[in-house]
């Protein structure tokens, strides 16, 4: 399979980039890492006019220390942070995270902003960026404003995104050295998309609790808030709980589904509370 | 031996080119004025064309079916009694019966174009009932892929040695039912053809990757009514075949009608998605097994019903009914079985039609026999391994005649077990509650170099007679070795040389070995059934002796004595008095045509040699497999923790070569024990179309699998060789599945499918607990 033709741009500033999107009305898409788009291109199942590529911006690539956040540039790839070149304030979770997306090769072009935009529900980055408390920034031709993930993310493969606008950076909170955190990801082989996915953080110095889950039988990333409480307090939740909370979010899971989501949770939280 | 000859693990010439990236494939040769292909192809499982529409400028660019006047539909032969086939048309005509069967070709520049031109085309297509399953197929009132058939069974056999004596003895009666999935081959290169027509030779030239080129000529020269001498097929490097490339695809015979029609070269490569759809065509087999054994788990009788989810269409030359044959042939194993009673049904569904997949059936005939045996195993509470051993055939009674009928030559199957039971791990692994520990084992008998006494049973028209080879001699000295046998990473290139080598003493530096060209090479019908080192390694030797009797010759008369005074060792010829060297001889007959007499110099240097196993007696390789597994039962998730094989193929010509073929099969193996499956929803709907969800293992899903090997010559073969090209690939599945039932012994659950994806495992699990809840509430 091969894309049918397309135009191709390469500005080398955001606001360039921004100004392609409005020109493009709809018709221009925004090209990062390509290791979804190019495939769809190619299989025609997406469809762009002209390609964006934002590799040529620099601002996207940079990470900047705030404090109590950090802001990592949307085109920053899987590799840097899987290397740990954009320092750790994270308890070593984005590696980890990081070590397991795809492949090496998928990791070296691929983009943390790529990932969020392209809203896989079996990617890695929407829950672990949830499971942190991440914002997201993104830039328009209004100037720019920033979103919670929860609401970045709306639905399979759908963002908060409007069609002028593009990601630009995720501001992370940093956790405290004394906070845990668990990922847990089943999947069939190596590199290949989870089946499931659980992430917990809790950073009690911040008051900070997350349990996340994540695939596309959950239809993507989801906070399981009910289960949070008992993370906060050190207690295991019981298997009934996990399910039912899986349930509620989403009550189609076959008993395969039910299983393998409730034992990651149930993992993750143990690890979580050890 | 020699250190360059039979027994050397010499490294492999042609890896020179291929690990610098210089191979030559398909997809690298470019013609000016060539035309990229694009198909339409059907979204539909069944449905009835009622028109297609093309663009309003395609003009010659865009063919259908109804274009094709004259070309002649591929025909598949069998001479089984009742064997309804249709051969797949190289475009549906006026019914489609799987999704991806070819609606329309399209042509442009380049293939992005090409495509772009294929979705301007609009077929009117009116959906039909869809059978995708073979219960489906067989359901009462089915809807027929065949309407005229009347039915959906394509091929029914039955073979019955007489069972009721064995199972009047028995004790223990053990039935299973196992299902192998559909796979794609998924060969690193994908097909693809080349076709353009040279007008100096008058010949239409194919460019094919291919493994059978004398083959894929054969067929196109029936359906483009062409004589033999007009078409050429040449098989380029070839990345990988495994069947997928030993038969004729209907893209081979459009890409080379339109180069006919359009006079310039069209090519076709196929691309991932096509080859998971279209080509989802291996493996899909069901067994219904029943054991009848004594208390000691002795198997007496066999008892079995084999079904095939064969597809819409008969492949050539093979036909949909290869693999219920080959399974049948072989399903009783290595065992010594007094009663076998086999039925066989080849069931046509709107799918793909099934191909032969390296070790065709034998993947599948070996997982239903080898976990029937470990259920006999658990039935009288033995180990299974201590059953193996009391129902393998004695090294004392080979040559064996099997109660199928074949005769294994030679071998000492129990000693592989020993082997293969002492080298797998069976300690290290920590077992804990989210880790359960298992072993499986796996034993399996293998017919190598299919004998054409087999063939001509069941007549498809794949004929292997005498192989073979020819020696040219060139003037100074170095040799070139024609071959109709292609290599697509056997090694032919080194092992063919190294035969050379071993019987005239020549460098393998000195020797060249061509192969995979109509127009170079002696007749063949390629490369399969893990022949080319007997058969085409045979002919090398043969040819190879004609030219040392031809040089021995000539030294003689140089040095005034008698061809039977002279040898030829280590390259020279050695006379009571004298010798030479073969470069020496070679010189003399092409340069110092004066120093010899007419009778030697009549018939030249350029010689045929043809080859078959004594009594046309196919040599049986085999081995024990063990794998060790790592099960979570509560995520499904299955870790291959160690793996060894054991195996005899004979006397090994390259043992590096051997141990490669061995490796890359049991990776292949543990893909169909794991991994690979391409699922259809029951409208035929394929559901694996890309690699991000057809699975195959990588680097991180394969153990450092460890090897044994036993060298029984065969004694029916040059240099006692058995095949070994497809052998890794078949015990995987079972070896692995009956760790995974070991493993899970103490859940009660019992996998019998492959792949033991994580779902079913759980579903194993799930049945186990829903049996053991069921059990209690009953007590209570």
């Amino acid at each position: 399979m091969k894309a049918p033709a397309f135009a191709y741009l390469r500005p080398v500033s955001i606001a360039e980039a921004v100004a392609a999107l409005a020109e493009g009305a709809g018709g221009a898409r925004i090209l990062a890492g390509g290791q979804s788009l190019v495939p769809m291109l190619n299989l025609r199942v997406a469809f762009a006019e002209t390609l964006v590529d934002i590799g040529a911006i620099a601002d996207l690539r940079a990470v900047s220390d705030e404090g109590e956040t950090v802001l990592i540039g949307a085109g920053v790839t899987h590799a840097t942070l899987e290397d740990g070149a954009s320092g750790d304030h994270w308890c070593g979770m984005l590696a980890f995270v990081a070590r397991d997306i795809a492949y090496r090769a998928v990791r070296n072009r691929g983009t943390l902003g790529g990932s969020l935009c392209h809203a896989d529900p079996a990617a890695d980055w929407p829950v672990a960026m949830m499971a942190l408390g991440a914002t997201v920034q993104l830039a328009g031709p209004d100037g720019e404003r920033a979103l919670a993930s929860e609401d970045f993310s709306v639905d399979v493969f759908t963002t908060a995104l409007e069609e002028d606008e593009m990601l630009t950076g995720i501001r992370l909170p940093k956790l405290s050295p004394s906070a845990r955190w668990s990922y847990r990801k089943m999947r069939k082989k190596a590199g290949a998309f989870g089946e499931a996915i659980a992430a917990v953080v809790h950073d009690p110095a911040r008051g900070f609790t997350r349990v996340v889950a994540g695939s596309s039988a959950v239809g993507g990333p989801c906070r399981l808030e009910a289960l949070e409480g008992a993370v906060a307090s050190g207690s295991l939740a019981a298997e009934a709980t996990i399910r039912a909370a899986l349930a509620e979010r989403e009550p189609d899971l076959d008993r395969y589904e039910m299983q393998i989501h409730a034992t990651c949770l149930r993992r993750a939280m143990k690890e979580v509370s050890s | 031996m020699t250190d360059t000859g039979v027994g050397a693990s010499l490294p492999r010439k042609e890896d020179d080119r291929f690990l610098h990236g210089r191979g030559r494939y398909l997809a690298d040769i470019e013609m000016p004025r060539m035309l990229d292909v694009a198909f339409v192809r059907s979204p539909l499982a069944h449905a009835e064309i009622v028109g297609i529409e093309k663009p309003e400028e395609a003009g010659e660019r865009v063919f259908t079916a109804r274009d094709m006047d004259g070309v002649v539909p591929i025909r598949p032969t069998s001479n089984v009694a009742g064997h309804r086939i249709v051969g797949s048309p190289p475009m549906a005509f006026d019914r489609v019966r799987f999704v991806g069967e070819i609606i329309a070709t399209c042509l442009a520049p380049n293939r992005a174009q090409a495509e772009d031109l294929a979705e301007r085309v609009v077929p009117d297509l009116k959906e039909l009932p869809v059978v995708a399953s073979i219960d489906a197929a067989m359901a009462e009132g089915a809807p027929l892929v065949h309407a005229d058939w009347g039915t959906n069974l394509s091929m029914e056999t039955r073979f019955d040695s007489g069972i009721e004596e064995q199972v009047a003895r028995a004790t223990v009666q053990v039935t299973r039912t196992l299902d192998m999935a559909r796979q794609a081959m998924v060969p690193l290169e994908g097909k693809g053809a080349l076709a353009h027509y040279d007008a100096r030779d008058g010949q239409l030239v194919v460019y094919s990757s291919t493994q059978s080129p004398h083959m894929i000529r054969n067929a196109l020269c029936q359906c483009l009514g062409l004589q033999q001498r007009q078409i050429r097929v040449v098989a380029p490097d070839v990345g990988g075949g495994f069947g997928y490339k030993a038969i004729l695809h209907p893209e081979e015979v459009i890409v080379a009608w339109l180069a006919l029609r359009l006079k310039r070269p069209v090519r076709w490569l196929e691309d991932r998605f096509e080859h998971l759809t279209a080509g989802a065509n291996a493996r899909q087999h069901r067994y219904r097994m029943t054991a009848h054994a004594d208390d000691r788990g002795r198997i007496l009788a066999l008892d079995a019903v084999l079904t095939t989810d064969a597809g819409a269409y008969s492949i050539w030359p093979h036909t949909n009914g290869f693999d219920a044959i080959q399974a049948s042939g072989i399903l009783t194993g290595p065992y010594d079985i007094g009663g076998y009673r086999v039925r066989t049904m080849t069931v046509a569904t709107n799918k793909p039609p099934l191909s032969p997949y390296r070790a065709v059936a034998r993947p599948g005939a070996c997982f239903a026999m080898e976990t029937l045996v470990d259920a006999v195993a658990r039935a009288v509470g033995r180990d299974p391994v201590e059953v193996r051993l009391e129902n393998l055939v004695p090294a004392a009674a080979m040559p064996y005649k099997a109660i199928t009928g074949k005769e294994y030559d030679s071998g000492d199957y129990p000693a592989s077990l020993r082997r293969a039971r002492a080298m797998v791990d069976a300690v290290s692994a920590d077992a804990g509650p989210d880790r359960l520990i298992g072993t499986g084992y796996a034993v399996y008998t293998e017919h190598t170099a299919v004998s054409t006494a087999t063939i001509s049973q069941i007549g498809v028209q794949m004929m292997p007679g005498f192989e073979q080879a020819a020696a040219l001699m060139q003037p100074d000295g170095s040799l070139e070795i024609r071959v109709g046998v292609q290599s697509h990473g056997q090694g032919m290139e080194t092992t063919l040389a190294q035969i050379a080598s071993e019987v005239l003493g020549i460098d393998p530096q000195r020797v060249s070995v061509r192969h995979g060209d109509t127009a170079l090479s002696p007749y063949s019908t390629g490369t399969y059934a893990s022949r080319a080192i007997v058969m085409t390694g045979g002919a090398v030797a043969a040819a190879a002796d004609k030219l040392a009797f031809k040089l021995r010759e000539i030294a003689a008369h140089m040095m005034q004595c008698t061809a039977d005074d002279v040898r030829l060792e280590a390259g020279e010829l050695v006379g009571p008095g004298a010798s030479m060297t073969i470069e020496e001889a070679a010189v003399i007959w092409h340069f110092r045509p004066f120093d010899l007499p007419e009778e030697l110099l009549r018939d030249g240097l350029e010689v045929t040699g043809g080859y078959r196993p004594d009594g046309d007696r196919a040599p049986f390789a085999y081995a024990a497999h063990a794998a060790r597994v790592a099960v979570d039962p509560e995520l499904g998730t299955v870790e291959v923790l160690d793996y060894v094989a054991v195996d005899d193929c004979g006397t090994r010509v390259n043992p590096m070569i051997v141990d490669g073929q061995v490796l890359g099969g049991v990776a292949q193996g543990i893909g169909t024990a794991l991994f690979e499956e391409v699922p259809f929803d029951d409208q035929g709907q394929p559901l694996a179309t890309t690699f991000g969800d057809y699975s195959v293992p990588a680097a991180s899903e394969i153990p450092m699998i460890r090897l044994d090997h036993m060298e029984t010559r065969s004694p029916y073969t040059r240099f006692g060789v058995k095949g070994v090209g497809e052998g890794g690939a078949i015990a995987p599945p079972a070896a692995v599945v009956n760790a995974i039932n070991d493993a899970l012994r103490s859940t009660g659950a019992e996998l019998c499918a492959v792949p033991a994806t994580p779902r079913r495992v759980l579903q194993a699990i799930f049945d186990a607990q829903d049996r053991a809840a069921g059990k209690k509430e009953a007590a209570r």
